[in-house]
């Protein structure tokens, strides 16, 4: 059983700054939890009922108050400020795409569509895979993501990536890896009786080998 | 002996037998008197309590042995469970249904209505000095529109295709139409059962709030109020607020199913991601309906118990307001990974980084208020201490959430699981057994046992941690929610162990709490007898016999403080009951305020 | 009525000193008004998602039928208003007349837009999105529709329930009407008047925003 809170490996560009950003979470909340129950368990046991023991009659403090509401304010929104910078590099700013490819949810597959030798979508000479993604090394894959049917979640656990799929929209993803393996895709949003079975896999090759791959593919899918 | 006395001996008597005696069906069935209605809401609660947690272990049986036969599952029809020679295992349709279910039926059915239902409407009245709520059949038309939804609700198990199967969050267009699904009446049920439902919660919602303007005993100024009944005022117009968003959306939902139209439908234009909105809008606010109330009964018991006036009551009010209010502009956070714009996201970040700080006021005023206290340690005490407890980690937990970046990858994981089980099991829950327990004596007049308590405390406080701390762990480790057989993923394989771990806890949580439930039935009848005021606490609910009487308040109680003077130097005793008279104060009579001439033209 | 009935026996102190059933009824209407805004909201976000399925003012719906629905229904609210006024004078027969004169008249809003229903549903207008094919009121039947799904399902959505609303509000006129010829009401006991006339002009204003929307925009 791994009772750990260490997140596992991670292998995207952005995956660092995320999971530096839960790291700086886990230790803020962490003393947070063990300061405020260990005061907790404290007055339990210090101020517990004993023969001839009177409470203070006290209404409160107004500077205390403001102190301990000023203190977790401050720290929630700068956590909210270095999030947002995080935020803004996976979500927001694009960049140039290295290889663009379409990805389809449907019931219960991920549908993956590559631009073919001419290196542009919606081509004759565009291939497609069934529930795999195969990608080259250290080059933005942008992903046009669309669903078929109902809403589903494309989410790569290792590249920390996570994005619904929402039937009647396009909605741009990124990613870079970072080493080249096998990695899991999966289904993060109920989509039905065969939601559990909505996996696949991303295939991370080095720059020579992603070309040789897609060549062969592309042959192989001419008619 | 004066009207109130013989009055009290009457009703320690057992039982109220005095001058309004009612035909059996209007004083248990369909009663108006808001503490018997209380009472309703209670037992109907608890029965669905039960309900919930047993669909909770089914699917914790196909979690922790995924494809293996569930024993007992032979009972069930093959819609359900898969017969083989071995016994039968789980269909996926089934599974879904219980993961939706169990959603509903714990927050719609059991948490809100126990929290809302029963203690708004046992507390409202008694706590502010008035003989009933302000409109007392509504009160029942109420509780009798929550029974046909919950009815309507367990049927939608028994009709083809199963009960519904989209989540409790119901998402567009999953939910939209049995093609999906394999849902179809069930479904519908589900939208007919919340649409009777919210009108019953928006009917109480406006008896609260009316009661709570309009009712209150002379002296009994807006800053004298308990605070259980600040939350529940505040509780209340949010529910009054937020049920008629979700009506829409739900009828929406209904005629995109039943009659074709197209709002949620995309293949004819319509906008899933306007379901999730609406849905959203009411359901933040619906987070702070189940949570508020808990805070406030938390708030009486803690002050109570620790015989000391509660730390900053003016910071807690405020704090829950600032809490009834921020909660209608944080719903977005719900939908990070929607596909919403994501500039959105890091204004609905913001926001909700905030709401985490009046929670984080009313922690630390609960800690300061025990702070050099005299802690009597019993049963209410510790659930109220629980709740403490267990909200910490559940507050901390809304963190990781609320940051965008890291949301990417714990959302819709086991870490939302456990931070949403933190809140509504740890805290509403505990804070639920913390008030009925201390509540007990007024509505039956006798006591729970303390011991059966503690045994239930005990173990209840371990389970429940071992249940849903490795949750967070699984959550870290990937583990999706809402999920028929992890299994299948490679990479989630080898969280069996820890999934067969959860389960096993879970079970023996669920069979834990029928120390509680033999407690409450058993003490209903053969509990020790409780006098008026067993807790010595200051509010007006304790100045009446246990149970009290129809209509309350035998004479018109006058207020002259707030509700939290315990040990005040001022008194001989360690509490200081609301209505008593200050010792060199003018007499009641200058204190009541000027009686109101009746305008014609206001009427 | 004085105070003290009107609160079920005990002084308003010392909350607002509006009686518990006019309280009761405005806080209500906030819930009301809340359903409307949901409605609306989501009006407004599918129309600019997808203004290519709705048709321009006039086009399909019939306004000047409309309006003439709508001029009735402000009379009622003046009607009302009448009602209300009579009972303040203690006029109980005053009461009934315009009392009745509201029920006739709101009834016939709600027969005007069952009329209005039954015609756009005759030119293809409907809610069914899969079935929807508005053709126009001045085009031949055969036509290319006019607008789109979503057209059909808002506007039978919006204007069904505030429809339901109005009609409802009548069943309670109708009982009102049945209470005032008991002769429950007073120049003191109005209260049922008053909460009645509240619901009434809400459900006027309304109607005024959703034709303002979904007819002349």
């Amino acid at each position: 059983m791994n009772w750990s809170w260490i997140l596992p490996p991670s292998f995207s560009t952005v995956s660092g700054d995320i999971d530096g950003i839960y790291y700086v979470i886990l230790w803020i909340t962490g003393i947070t939890f063990f300061i405020t129950e260990a005061l907790l368990f404290y007055f339990i046991f210090k101020y517990r009922h004993k023969e001839g023991r009177k409470a203070t009659y006290d209404h409160g403090s107004t500077k205390m108050e403001i102190a301990w509401t000023m203190v977790p304010l401050v720290i929630v929104l700068w956590i909210g400020v270095v999030s947002k910078g995080v935020w803004d590099t996976v979500k927001v700013d694009v960049p140039a795409a290295g290889l663009e490819v379409i990805v389809t949810g449907k019931q219960f597959e991920w549908n993956v569509t590559y631009p073919g030798p001419d290196g542009a979508l919606g081509t004759s000479d565009d291939f497609e895979t069934l529930n795999e993604l195969h990608a080259p090394e250290d080059q933005p894959i942008v992903i046009t993501l669309r669903s078929e049917d109902v809403i589903h979640s494309f989410f790569l656990p290792e590249m920390r990536i996570k994005q619904d799929a929402v039937p009647g929209q396009d909605i741009t993803v990124w990613f870079e890896a970072i080493q080249p393996g096998d990695y899991t895709i999966g289904c993060a949003e109920l989509c039905g009786i065969g939601h559990t079975t909505m996996g696949g896999t991303l295939t991370i090759y080095t720059a020579a080998d992603f070309q040789a791959w897609s060549s062969s593919q592309a042959q192989q899918q001419q008619p | 002996m004066s009207t109130i006395e013989q009055e009290m001996v009457h009703a320690a008597e057992g039982g109220h037998h005095d001058h309004h005696e009612l035909p059996f069906i209007r004083k248990y069935i369909f009663s108006t008197d808001h503490k018997m209605i209380a009472k309703q809401f209670m037992f109907v609660s608890l029965f669905f309590l039960v309900i919930g947690g047993l669909l909770a272990t089914m699917m914790r049986w196909q979690l922790g042995y995924p494809g293996e036969p569930m024993p007992g599952g032979m009972l069930l029809p093959d819609a359900m469970m898969a017969p083989t020679p071995n016994g039968a295992i789980m269909l996926p349709e089934f599974y879904n249904s219980l993961v939706t279910m169990h959603g509903t039926i714990m927050i719609f059915f059991a948490i809100m209505p126990l929290l809302v239902g029963l203690f708004g409407n046992l507390l409202i009245p008694l706590q502010i000095g008035a003989e009933d709520m302000a409109f007392p059949r509504l009160n029942m038309i109420s509780f009798w529109l929550a029974v046909p939804a919950g009815i309507l609700m367990l049927s939608s198990f028994a009709v083809e295709g199963g009960a519904a199967g989209a989540g409790w969050t119901s998402y567009a267009p999953l939910s939209v139409s049995g093609e999906w699904t394999g849902v179809y009446l069930g479904q519908q049920l589900w939208l007919a059962s919340l649409t009777i439902l919210g009108f019953s919660s928006l009917v109480g919602a406006v008896n609260y709030i009316t009661t709570v303007i309009n009712m209150r005993a002379p002296g009994m100024t807006w800053f004298r109020m308990p605070l259980a009944t600040w939350a529940l005022f505040v509780t209340a117009i949010l529910i009054l607020l937020a049920i008629p968003i979700l009506a829409g959306a739900l009828i929406m939902l209904l005629f995109d199913q039943t009659i074709g139209t197209g709002f949620f439908r995309p293949e004819v234009g319509g906008e899933p991601l306007l379901w999730q909105h609406l849905f959203w809008f009411f359901g933040h606010p619906e987070v702070y309906i189940l949570i508020l109330p808990a805070m406030g009964i938390v708030s009486e018991v803690i002050s109570n118990r620790a015989r000391k006036p509660i730390f900053g009551y003016h910071s807690m009010v405020l704090a829950i307001i600032g809490i009834g209010f921020l909660g209608w502009i944080v719903w977005g956070h719900h939908m990070f990974m929607s596909g919403m714009n994501p500039l959105l996201g890091t204004s609905f970040m913001i926001s909700t980084m905030a709401i985490a700080v009046p929670s984080a006021i009313k922690t630390f005023n609960w800690l300061a208020t025990i702070w050099k206290g005299d802690l009597h340690l019993d049963s209410p005490m510790l659930y109220a201490l629980a709740f403490v407890s267990m909200f910490i980690i559940g507050g901390l937990s809304g963190i990781f959430m609320a940051s965008t970046p890291v949301d990417i990858y714990i959302h819709d994981t086991y870490f939302i699981v456990a931070h949403i089980h933190y809140v509504l099991f740890g805290g509403s829950l505990f804070a639920i057994f913390a008030g009925i327990t201390f509540w007990f004596p007024k509505m039956f007049g006798r006591m729970m046992n303390e011991t059966l308590n503690k045994v239930h405390f005990g173990l209840t406080i371990v389970l429940y941690n071992l249940v849903f701390w490795p949750m967070h762990n699984l959550g870290l480790q990937g583990m999706m929610r809402r999920i028929y057989d992890f299994t299948q993923y490679e990479y989630l394989a080898p969280l069996q162990p820890m999934n067969q771990f959860i389960s096993i806890s879970v079970f023996l949580l669920v069979a834990a709490q029928s120390v509680y439930a033999f407690n409450f039935f058993w003490s209903i009848f053969r509990g020790e007898k409780a006098s008026n005021n067993p807790w010595d606490s200051n509010t007006l609910e304790w100045t009446v016999p246990s149970p009290p009487p129809h209509g309350n308040f035998p004479e018109m109680p006058v207020v002259y403080r707030g509700p939290y003077e315990y040990s005040s130097p001022e008194s001989d005793t360690d509490f200081y009951p609301q209505t008593k008279p200050p010792p060199s104060k003018p007499p009641v009579q200058e204190l009541i305020p000027e009686p109101v001439t009746p305008t014609p033209e206001g009427f | 009525m004085t105070t003290q009935a009107m609160t079920a026996g005990r002084a308003p102190m010392p909350g607002m000193k509006v009686y518990n059933l006019k309280l009761g009824m405005w806080i209500f209407l906030l819930s009301e008004v809340m359903f409307f805004t949901g409605l609306i909201g989501s009006y407004i976000i599918l129309r600019f998602a997808h203004p290519e399925q709705f048709a321009a003012p006039g086009q399909v719906l019939n306004i000047n039928l409309t309006a003439f629905n709508t001029f009735l229904l402000i009379c009622s609210s003046v009607t009302m208003v009448k009602a209300y006024a009579a009972i303040q004078q203690g006029d109980q027969q005053g009461l009934k007349n315009w009392l009745l004169a509201t029920i006739v008249i709101g009834a016939s809003f709600v027969g005007v837009q069952v009329y209005e229903y039954i015609a756009l549903a005759g030119e293809g207008f409907v809610p069914i999105a899969d079935a929807y094919h508005a053709v126009g009121r001045h085009m031949p039947h055969d036509g290319p529709a006019i607008g789109g799904q979503l057209y059909g399902s808002t506007f039978y959505t919006m204007t069904g329930f505030h429809g339901t609303h109005v009609s409802i509000g009548v069943l309670c006129l109708c009982f009102t009407y049945w209470r005032a010829a008991k002769g429950a009401y007073t120049a003191d006991n109005l209260g049922g008047v008053e909460i009645m006339g509240l619901y009434w002009h809400f459900v006027d204003l309304v109607w005024i925003i959703l034709f303002t929307i979904v007819y002349l925009v």
